[in-house]
């Protein structure tokens, strides 16, 4: 298409999305100056300039968050570390749980609910479907007592089982499988493979972008699903990072750049897993939208 | 040799059933247990009082308390005043945004795609925490600004007030819900019929005018996805509201999912707090009826 780049017009645009650009960069451009700042820099009084920059960056803050240990047992062995490092391995290892076996799972019921044809697929899809249509939240309150029933209170898998339950994925990658030739599967058939080779072998490799996009997709939201987190976890060394910040920030309110380094560790790490993968990202937005 | 066909292909249905469920189980496991099991959980809850001490059925008694409560009322209005703020210029500005940038270069595209996705990646907790720093009246940028270029007499309590608060609310929800609506503008622009946006130019069309003819009628599904899904993301916004006002002062900022939280879990009135819950999910399950109508009818590709 012929795009007419000196319009005044398009200019316009341009500068203003610039701009723009630069106002959402900057909020993350302070809390990482901020992390870095010493306890007078952080300081805005009136008739005093701000510091835009950091004149005398220092560790200190970082220092100051990572001092602060948290016990706790590991296979039945007591250890200590940082709490800080703690909580972020906490949200790792709920976003990796929670990414596979969201993939594993939406990818096997995806598939056969758009390959297969068996008594009680409709039923089963219309359920998945309705349940998407209610919002998240409002199921807070029941989950923290089924928790509790299940002996999950206080575990990382109270939050990880809920977000691989909700039915997005298999949602998704069922319109992915739509894509699968039918003809590929008969010839698998055909050749004597097995129903679970079958999908090991012709399936996965085809809906490889899907899943990609479900990963990654899963990973973040679960790293931010903040209120499923502040309802289920309260221990010092079970909570995330996003929990740990706020824990800071009403316990802490004044001592920003203690704040801004705790933000500083939840935010950067997710940020570059999103710019690592963020080509799958996008397809999986888009494809979320299209009509299956 | 017809029945015999029939029944081989009963039995090969029988077997296929057999196998899809084998394939189904662990989603369906997890599913009826984290999702299905508490949604009727809360739904049979909300017909109870049930508290820390117990819990009796009291029919609708919950839901008559709804409509005289005060507070019930007042977070009922701040939500849908939140979602008629928002959702019109969380729509307007990413159709406007997804137009420039579509037009842009692909490096160009995929930069400002990512700059507008940033707070939804870095999540409301680490927004937050910086946002309610800049809000501060002591420390905070904005009054500095303010007041050292003489904008603002003396430095004002931006989150304590309660007209400036819910405000200050809506500018944070407008950062971290644009990302999405502009990513599908642009997928959805570069999928527009390019033959038809050339032959109305060759016809003399101005950008204008083959922009609302031509582009916007084919958008139109995208439009109403990004509608409803910034309704449905709006009506249920908590995090922010947690975070940095508490739904202070007075419950100026309070929506009814964040005093759904503070009834369930502060107050510890889990029946009365899942009638919230219950009347939330039929007012948002209405908005998603509409999007699934919408996305069954034809949309996008």
């Amino acid at each position: 298409m012929k795009v007419n780049k000196k319009s005044p017009y398009y200019i316009f645009c341009l500068v203003l999305l610039v701009i723009l650009a630069l106002l959402f960069l900057f909020p993350l451009y302070w809390i990482v100056t901020g992390s870095l700042k010493d306890k007078t820099a952080i300081l805005i009084k009136a008739g005093q300039a701000v510091q835009w920059f950091p004149q005398a960056p220092t560790g200190a803050n970082y220092a100051k968050l990572l001092a602060n240990q948290v016990s706790f047992s590991i296979l039945g062995l007591a250890a200590k570390m940082p709490a800080a490092v703690k909580w972020l391995g906490n949200s790792v290892f709920i976003s990796l749980a929670a990414m596979l076996l969201t993939c594993v799972t939406a990818s096997l019921a995806g598939y056969v609910l758009a390959k297969k044809s068996f008594y009680g697929k409709a039923l089963i899809f219309t359920l998945f479907v309705c349940a998407m249509a209610l919002p998240k939240q409002v199921i807070l309150i029941p989950l923290v007592s089924l928790a509790k029933t299940l002996g999950l209170a206080e575990s990382l898998w109270s939050v990880v089982l809920p977000i691989v339950g909700w039915p997005f994925g298999v949602f998704l990658m069922k319109q992915f499988s739509e894509t699968i030739p039918t003809s590929l599967l008969e010839a698998a058939r055909i050749d004597g493979a097995g129903e679970f080779r079958t999908f090991l072998s012709v399936v996965v490799p085809i809906i490889k972008p899907g899943i990609g996009a479900l990963a990654i997709f899963t990973f973040i939201s679960a790293w931010n699903e903040y209120p499923l987190q502040l309802v289920m976890l309260h221990r010092t060394d079970v909570k995330t990072i996003a929990l740990g910040i706020a824990g800071l920030q009403s316990e802490m309110s004044t001592d920003y750049g203690l704040i801004m380094a705790g933000a500083a560790l939840g935010a950067v790490p997710i940020i570059l897993v999103f710019l690592a993968f963020q080509k799958y990202f996008t397809q999986g937005i888009t494809m979320g939208a299209v009509k299956g | 040799m017809g029945t015999s066909i029939a029944a081989k292909s009963k039995a090969i249905r029988r077997r296929e059933t057999l196998i899809a469920y084998l394939f189904l189980l662990p989603a369906l496991v997890i599913f009826t247990c984290f999702v299905i099991t508490p949604m009727v959980m809360g739904f049979v809850t909300s017909f109870t009082n049930a508290n820390m001490g117990g819990s009796k059925f009291v029919l609708f008694d919950n839901y008559i308390r709804l409509f005289k409560d005060p507070k019930f009322l007042r977070s009922a209005w701040n939500t849908l005043f939140i979602v008629l703020i928002s959702v019109p210029a969380v729509t307007a500005f990413s159709l406007w945004a997804g137009a420039a940038i579509y037009r842009m270069s692909a490096g160009a595209r995929s930069f400002f795609r990512c700059v507008f996705y940033l707070p939804v990646v870095t999540g409301s907790v680490a927004v937050v925490v910086v946002w309610k720093w800049m809000f501060d009246t002591y420390n905070g940028l904005f009054n500095y600004i303010g007041t050292s270029t003489g904008l603002m007499t003396r430095g004002m309590d931006w989150l304590g007030n309660s007209t400036t608060a819910i405000w200050c609310i809506l500018a944070i929800l407008f950062t971290t819900s644009i990302g999405q609506p502009i990513v599908l503008y642009v997928a959805a622009l570069g999928n527009v019929d390019q033959s038809l946006v050339e032959a109305a130019e060759v016809d003399g069309a101005t950008g204008l005018q083959a922009f609302w003819r031509i582009k916007w009628p084919s958008i139109m599904p995208t439009t109403l996805y990004v509608v409803v899904i910034t309704s449905i993301n709006s009506f249920q916004c908590f995090a922010l509201i947690q975070l940095l006002t508490s739904g202070g002062p007075n419950y100026h900022t309070s929506t009814i999912m964040y005093l759904l939280y503070e009834t369930a879990f502060t107050n510890h009135q889990y029946g009365y707090a899942d009638a919230m819950g219950v009347l939330l999910a039929l007012v948002i399950a209405l908005f998603s009826a509409l999007q699934f109508k919408v996305m069954n009818g034809g949309t996008t590709e």
